[in-house]
């Protein structure tokens, strides 16, 4: 049930992120021109998404557990750290330079966008990266 | 800054932010987990030391994501996508990419969408971070001149 539950929620992700115009890269870069012409569509996107996590999140946090009564897996961290910003400024000019962030880059690989291989491709050397960085 | 109206789609756009929302709530509400697509790329990296049930439901959810232009042209007309992006410029920014959704605990999705549903200020601070950095560099490499 629950990983039948992980494919969906990947797939209608996936249908989503397309839908929406996100696999575009240059519909993103629209997005990201705010001091140019500017495309506010991706602002609707989240602005859409996120009143429903919101209920949903509501309800779990009230419930402390899943609608299958399991324990929930949420992230604890509260503080405001350095790695938190910087990581978040890298990825930013990432992001704006190719126009693809990592869902749509993996939705991309089996819209069969040839050349995204080498973003996704990168993109894990860059997780590694910083994992073998931050272990030693 | 002037408004582009005519790139502007707001049907599609609330359309796709709904599915995106279900998508997250769904993953939430039966699994407890964060639909934070940088962190469950980045989990699959640990496949070897991972607890036994920490990788199904992650690698399901890739298949998700992947086979959705397959099933989504079952029924509808895929957009035409047109880039001219090169490869060395794909590589630059998935590294980017990669190195800072690891050092900042997110990305999009994961902030995004799941971290602002749940108020977190940490997903706060992430979200305003990549989205000036966002602003400020497609500025540099649009308008400036410079790069």
């Amino acid at each position: 049930m629950k990983l039948v539950i992980a494919y969906l929620s990947g797939l209608i992700f996936g249908v989503g992120l397309i839908v929406s115009g996100m696999t575009n890269p240059k519909k993103v870069i629209g997005f990201l021109d705010l001091f140019g012409h500017w495309d506010p569509s991706l602002m609707l996107v989240i602005g859409a998404a996120i009143p429903i996590t919101f209920i949903a999140f509501r309800w779990l946090e009230n419930k402390q557990a899943t609608v299958l009564n399991e324990p929930i897996h949420l992230p604890g961290k509260k503080h405001i750290d350095f790695p938190l910003i910087g990581g978040s400024v890298l990825f930013g000019v990432g992001w704006a330079l190719a126009g693809y962030c990592p869902g749509p880059a993996i939705v991309s690989l089996g819209l069969g966008n040839g050349d995204v291989v080498y973003f996704v491709i990168a993109m894990v050397a860059g997780m590694k990266l910083v994992e073998f960085l931050t272990k030693t | 800054m002037t408004i582009d109206w005519i790139a502007f789609t707001p049907g599609s756009a609330i359309i796709g932010g709904v599915l995106i929302g279900l998508a997250a709530s769904l993953l939430a509400l039966f699994n407890g987990r964060i639909a934070g697509i940088s962190g469950i790329v980045s989990q699959l990296l640990h496949w070897k030391s991972a607890p036994k049930d920490h990788l199904p439901w992650r690698v399901l959810f890739l298949i998700g994501l992947v086979s959705s232009g397959w099933i989504y042209q079952l029924f509808f007309k895929l957009p035409v996508i047109t880039t001219s992006i090169s490869i060395t410029t794909l590589m630059i920014a998935g590294l980017l990419v990669g190195v800072g959704t690891r050092l900042g605990s997110g990305c999009t999705s994961g902030h995004g969408v799941c971290g602002l549903g749940r108020l977190s200020t940490r997903s706060l601070i992430a979200t305003m971070s990549f989205m000036t950095a966002g602003f400020v560099a497609t500025y540099l490499f649009l308008h400036s001149g410079l790069i």
